[in-house]
């Protein structure tokens, strides 16, 4: 509730009671009791009855049934109409216990007090109920809505991510200089490139894929890098035969092996070797890539950055673990490794 | 004239070797992998012009040409990098977006050949180098020569700062690297939450500090994890507490 609508619900439920509490003084009045007793009556039992609705208002924001939650207005109403009537009651005895008119007008009346307490009450119940249910309503839409905003989001940097306009442009340079001493080498280069784009386009967040598939558009990656950088990249790639139906989500290994050449391949002047293997380990795949990086000019604890939080996010998403991601960096080797639980 | 090719990939470095062919009076003088290379190779041919590529291993074009006392005219090459970008625009310095064809290489040929004579490009390549020193790269390490070698500083390990005439003293764990510069350069070019002026002459990484003592009236003294002390003014001191939420 914000604090405006708040303040005019209190004030019309302020309201209400104070014209209910007149007319209650009014048929008082009529049946011919004096002012005192008229107000005193009126003022006892609308006070007690507001109580009783605050409690009500009070009960439902804490607590919302879920189940049978007719019979807990009935019975919340009932309950709270007799605890009403006997405190009432009481309180009234206490004062007028002497007049005698008072007190049989009080016994005779007593049917019709309790009739209207519980059709009151009754009413603030299912209001009440009415009201916390749609506002609850729409905090979980609402909340819907910010997560598929946040994914939203995700998918739109992953997009941006994947088609990383700095590879795109070093590779097309690449093939308009092949285009005149290799051509056949920059065709086979073009139709790499456009393999790999596709790649990146069709590809779904959710869908699962074989191993083999993942491996073979990776290596399509890795072919593109070893022209741009001729032999300053080999690559070594292992995969246990029993791995390689084995499924992970699409795309998965590619932010894992693009940080692999990041820090491997173009922060490094030296030949390297990025090493990639896949063993099966009780119900798990496995997937290491080893990447060489220099310590002294680069820090992968930190420039590990978007590329590996990104694939521990989505590991996160899909198996609602923290585990599955590992890194660590031994001497001038960075090792990643991807552990993917097998759903069978 | 002699030209100078540095660029880490080897197919990019070939394409612009074809396109110089036609060009009989501009004679390569050599190719370079990385910056390391670059630097030598410019002490030693002194190259009328040199074809640069920003995005290389461990030190970037900008950083290299940092490295040069008096940098020679440079045609940049570059695949996709929009702070360089916007840098060149404003500072009127050729740049080639690869991949380029003939006849831009020609034009940016052409266009240094027509202004060789003066000594606009010169300027302008060092009023660049002033705006992309802020370049997000160029704020995580600070490249220095030392010797005949040159260095690189990730900025986490600088303990301090010292003005020193001209130059601007880095002190790391390692001694201290002299660096052609300002305080007021790298006062704009590290993250205000790790370094602070503490003094006029002296600015300290907060992580590096241990403790704080009184010094004289009104002034005071940081005391780093290496037992370095360093002054604190007044204001530095005002400063100080703001970072450290005193």
């Amino acid at each position: 509730m914000t604090t405006s609508s708040n303040k005019k619900f209190k004030l019309v439920f302020g309201s209400w009671w104070l014209a209910w509490a007149l007319l209650h003084y009014a048929v008082l009045k009529n049946y011919g009791l004096n002012d005192m007793q008229a107000f005193a009556d009126s003022f006892i039992s609308n006070i007690s009855l507001v109580g009783c609705s605050w409690l009500i208002f009070n009960n439902m924001r804490y607590y919302l049934p879920r189940q049978e939650k007719y019979w807990y207005v009935l019975a919340i109403s009932f309950g709270l109409s007799s605890i009403w009537i006997i405190q009432t009651r009481i309180l009234l005895w206490a004062f007028f216990r002497n007049d005698e008119v008072y007190m049989r007008l009080l016994t005779n009346s007593s049917t019709v007090r309790f009739g209207i307490a519980f059709l009151m009450l009754g009413c603030m119940a299912t209001m009440c109920l009415l009201w916390f249910t749609q506002k609850e309503q729409k905090e979980m839409d609402e909340r819907k809505m910010e997560t598929e905003n946040l994914a939203k989001e995700a998918e739109l940097f992953k997009l941006r991510q994947q088609l990383q306009p700095h590879f795109l442009f070093n590779s097309l340079n690449s093939i308009s200089a092949l285009i005149g001493s290799q051509p056949e080498q920059a065709r086979k280069m073009i139709y790499q490139l456009s393999d790999f784009l596709r790649g990146t386009l069709k590809k779904e967040e959710q869908q699962l894929v074989n191993l083999e598939e993942e491996l073979e558009y990776l290596e399509l990656y890795l072919d593109i890098e070893k022209v741009r950088f001729g032999h300053r990249l080999s690559t070594i790639i292992n995969c246990e035969e029993n791995c390689r139906q084995m499924k992970l989500p699409s795309l998965l290994l590619q932010p894992v092996v693009e940080n692999a050449i990041k820090f491997g391949l173009y922060d490094t002047t030296d030949d390297i070797t990025i090493r990639i293997s896949a063993t099966a380990n009780n119900n798990y795949l496995e997937v290491v890539v080893e990447n060489p990086f220099d310590p002294e000019t680069s820090s992968p604890k930190k420039g590990t950055g978007f590329g590996l939080s990104s694939v521990q996010r989505r590991l996160y998403l899909l198996f609602a673990r923290n585990d599955l991601l590992e890194t660590k960096s031994d001497n001038n080797l960075f090792i990643t490794k991807v552990k993917i639980p097998q759903l069978i | 004239m002699k030209a100078l090719i540095i660029d880490d990939e080897p197919l990019a470095r070939s394409i612009i070797k074809e396109y110089l062919q036609h060009f009989p009076q501009i004679e390569l003088a050599q190719e370079c992998n990385d910056g390391f290379e670059g630097v030598k190779a410019i002490h030693q041919h002194q190259p009328d012009i040199i074809f640069l590529d920003i995005q290389m291993p461990k030190i970037n074009g900008f950083e290299m040409l940092e490295l040069i006392d008096n940098p020679p005219a440079t045609i940049f090459t570059t695949a996709f990098d929009e702070y360089a970008i916007k840098a060149f625009e404003s500072h009127a310095v050729d740049y080639l977006l690869k991949p380029f064809s003939k006849e831009r290489f020609d034009k940016a040929i052409q266009k240094w050949l027509g202004q060789s004579a003066t000594a606009i490009l010169k300027n302008n390549t060092q009023s660049l180098l002033e705006a992309v020193a802020q370049s997000p790269a160029q704020s995580q390490r600070i490249v220095v020569k030392t010797g005949g070698k040159i260095k690189i500083i990730p900025v986490e390990e600088i303990h301090y700062l010292e003005a020193s005439d001209d130059y601007v003293k880095i002190h790391t764990k390692e001694g201290h690297f002299l660096k052609n510069k300002t305080m007021s350069h790298f006062e704009q070019l590290l993250d205000a939450n790790i370094f602070t002026r503490t003094h006029r002459s002296y600015m300290v990484n907060i992580q590096q500090i241990t403790r704080m003592e009184p010094y004289e009236k009104e002034s005071y003294m940081v005391v780093l994890k290496s037992g370095a002390q360093v002054p604190v003014s007044k204001t530095g001191y005002a400063k100080l507490k703001l970072v450290l939420g005193l």
